[in-house]
């Protein structure tokens, strides 16, 4: 019965299924079959095909929006796609991407943080004020503490959502407020002559954004996480076979390693050509680039293969089932918000190091709604229990580009802002129309 | 001693492999899958005596009596049907079983032992799954992902998605749940039925020695109410029981082997479907007593 089924189905019994199949007209639906489990490349690109057109179209309206954005850009200014401006925008999607990710893990919940601008910000400036003299504390023990204090805040703020069940919209606006007046108050108080500015002066913590690998170190770098990716994938797809399960089929595999692999070269070497201004030269992976992906390999490996992740998507799905299920919800949320905290430290201790310094005018109210915005444009949903990591990437980039490529045109920050938003209405409503459309049929 | 096994059995972000025995489990004969501790603690051999008894059970909401003394006894293999009038105090009851509502007076008796069941986790311990009528899916997670939810597959740490594919797999298609195409789509995207079927899926998978169903066929249109009934026989035919929360006396008598009846938190009737007809079960529900019985006769039954 149905306890005892035997681990592969039985010849008339797979028969029956045949049959029952052949006589259920809904059952030819291809639309029904998941991308991910297709046998064969061609049944795999007709699923894909067909998911597109009922509107869940993945990522690909972000990378379609990017390539056209970059292609204006590039029309106006030739600059625009030069090694040296690249590597800049790169460094200065750092904060964003990071940001979006730490808006992410809320976001899934169906909660926001509004706070990460100005908390993070406290976080950076405990790093910094930490490390610059009188105090003098070496980069391992002040890079830790920022950490620390962004993540605590985030912890309390979790709490407060969680145990006394307010809302989070309400408890992170009043986050954002109250950071940013710490803010000032902590950096007019360490440094009351600088006019608001402490300068870091650990070149490790200055080196996070603006230190580089050796070109060398970049291709390795670069090859040694091309083949590890595709011997895991080649892997997983060949455990999943022998267990008799669909796996993706091979040609798509060679296709995502060979995507992977050029997307690194085409990065390592935009990054080794040398940027150098007035014959000092400049080449190398800047080290913010492999710390960045390094967080968004091991978020989306904490959301995607461990009990955690899953639960937050349970959480933002149906947070009552959830419950049912046996699983801790506050608990769940409550580490959500710490986690949020953490990666929006070290997203502002990366804009600190890119700046140089950390001062009491951050405007940390645009960086979160920015924030947002890299984790929505990128495909993350408002409502919960939709997104990945990789969306606060590719926002992330998206944000930065238009950012970067505004101020090389030299467009006015009125200018720069309203476009900003407009670039982000388009992304949502893209995003609503694609979906109405699945649900309409 | 609930507590302890609650405890040790699963945490949800333990980093412990507890899991693993779930996965061997679920494809053994459903007494097998009995909390190691209980099973030792109290065997009781199929058919001899009740799997629950709930002995004059009462819960109350402020002024309002939601359960009076309720008895009711459930037997390994059979259905049970509790019926009753909106209000009657079937949700109640059950959400009392699940551990959702502590009652405030009377025992519960799981194989022989007094029980106190905190939380859905505690039931849960005890081999008790609850299917309720919002099924409690995520829409957003795929098949395998409801039916392991809170109860994931994770050595080391790190979700094993091949074998609890693997098993999701098994028991769909032992409940004759082929209509599916693929067991990654999302839920949200399932039929009625075959959400239902996913959820007793999850029931059966884990925790089968008594699954509660609330109101399953409510939402169904005459073919998916035929395989969940059918479904609800192949779980009884395994030795587990299940007690159905219906309206429809269709389905109550189709499928139950006995019959309690809840009337305004008082159980006014209660023993083998033979013994009813649906003239008897109409008026019990609508007005607590059956000619000339007076509202507590149901006991007579339970004694039995």
């Amino acid at each position: 019965m149905a306890f005892d089924q035997p681990a592969t189905v039985p010849p008339d019994e797979a028969r029956e299924l045949a049959a029952e199949i052949a006589h259920d007209p809904t059952a030819h639906d291809v639309a029904l079959i998941d991308a991910n489990v297709a046998a064969t490349f061609g049944e795999y690109m007709r699923a894909w095909a067909r998911r597109i057109r009922a509107g869940d179209s993945g990522v690909l309206p972000v990378i379609g929006g990017l390539i056209v954005i970059v292609i204006i850009f590039q029309v106006d200014q030739s600059r625009f796609l030069s090694a040296g401006n690249l590597t800049n925008l790169l460094e200065q999607a750092g904060p964003f991407v990071m940001l979006g990710m730490a808006e992410v893990f809320v976001l899934l919940l169906g909660e926001i943080d509004l706070s990460i601008g100005y908390s993070g910000a406290v976080g950076a400036a405990v790093m910094v004020i930490l490390a610059a003299p009188p105090i003098n504390l070496g980069w391992g023990l002040a890079v830790p503490a920022g950490l620390a204090t962004t993540t605590g805040i985030g912890f309390v703020q979790g709490q407060l959502v969680t145990r006394l069940r307010l809302p989070s919209f309400v408890v992170t606006l009043a986050g954002l407020l109250f950071w940013e007046g710490f803010l000032i108050w902590v950096i007019n108080n360490q440094s009351p002559n600088n006019g608001g500015s402490i300068r870091i002066t650990n070149t490790v913590i200055v080196n996070i954004v603006n230190g580089t690998l050796s070109p060398a170190l970049g291709w390795v770098a670069m090859a040694v996480c091309v083949v590890i990716f595709g011997v895991l994938t080649v892997l997983g797809d060949r455990r999943r076979r022998a267990r008799g399960l669909v796996a993706q089929p091979p040609a798509l595999t060679a296709i995502k390693v060979v995507a992977m692999a050029a997307a690194g070269i085409v990065l390592v070497a935009i990054c080794n050509t040398d940027r150098g201004i007035a014959g000092i030269p400049l080449k190398g992976v800047p080290w913010v680039v492999p710390i960045v992906l390094a967080f968004v390999v091991a978020w989306s490996f904490m959301l995607g293969r461990t009990r955690f992740g899953r639960y937050i998507y349970a959480i933002g799905g149906n947070s009552e089932a959830a419950r049912r299920a046996g699983i801790n919800v506050p608990r769940i949320r409550v580490l959500a918000f710490t986690l949020t905290g953490l990666t929006a430290a070290a997203g502002m201790i990366i804009y600190a190091s890119r700046l140089g310094s950390m001062s009491s005018d951050v405007d940390g109210g645009q960086i979160v709604l920015y924030a947002v915005a890299a984790a929505v444009i990128g495909g993350t949903s408002l409502l919960g229990g939709r997104g990945k990591m990789v969306h606060a990437l590719l926002g992330g980039l998206v944000i930065a580009t238009i950012y970067n490529g505004m101020g090389l045109i030299g467009l006015n920050a009125d200018i720069q802002y309203m476009i900003t938003a407009l670039v982000l209405l388009a992304a949502v409503t893209v995003d609503a129309l694609s979906r109405r459309g699945a649900t309409s049929g | 001693m609930i507590d302890g096994l609650v405890l040790g059995q699963m945490t949800p972000d333990s980093t412990v492999p507890s899991s693993d025995s779930n996965a061997q489990g679920a494809r053994s004969a459903s007494a097998d899958r009995a909390p190691a501790a209980l099973a030792a603690d109290a065997p009781s051999p199929p058919g001899n005596g009740p799997l629950l008894a709930l002995r004059g059970v009462s819960k109350h909401f402020g002024p309002v009596q939601a359960l009076s003394g309720v008895n009711l006894e459930i037997v390994p293999g059979e259905v049970t049907a509790l019926a009753g009038d909106n209000g009657a105090g079937k949700s109640v009851l059950i959400k009392t079983i699940s551990g959702i509502w502590q009652p405030d007076g009377g025992q519960i008796v799981w194989d022989g032992q007094t029980v106190h069941i905190h939380t859905p986790k505690d039931a849960a311990a005890l081999g008790i799954a609850t299917v309720y009528q919002d099924l409690a899916l995520c829409d957003n997670l795929d098949i395998v992902q409801n039916v392991y939810l809170g109860r994931e597959i994770a050595p080391r740490g790190v979700l094993d998605e091949t074998t609890m594919e693997l098993t999701a797999k098994e028991t769909l298609s032992g409940l004759s749940v082929t209509s599916v195409r693929s067991i990654r789509q999302p839920v949200g995207s399932l039929s009625g039925g075959q959400r239902q079927a996913v959820a007793v899926a999850r029931a059966v998978m884990f925790t089968a020695r008594l699954v509660i169903m609330d109101e399953p066929t409510a939402a169904l249109g005459v073919a998916q109410t035929a395989m969940v009934l059918d479904l609800i026989r192949r779980l009884s035919a395994n030795g587990i029981a299940v007690i159905v929360v219906s309206h429809n006396l269709n389905d109550v008598f189709a499928v139950a082997d006995r019959i309690a009846i809840l009337h305004l938190g008082t159980m006014v009737g209660n023993g083998p479907t033979s013994d009813f007809d649906t003239q008897r079960v109409v008026e019990l529900m609508t007005t607590g007593a059956y000619g000339g019985a007076s509202g507590n006769g149901g006991s007579s039954a339970l004694e039995n």
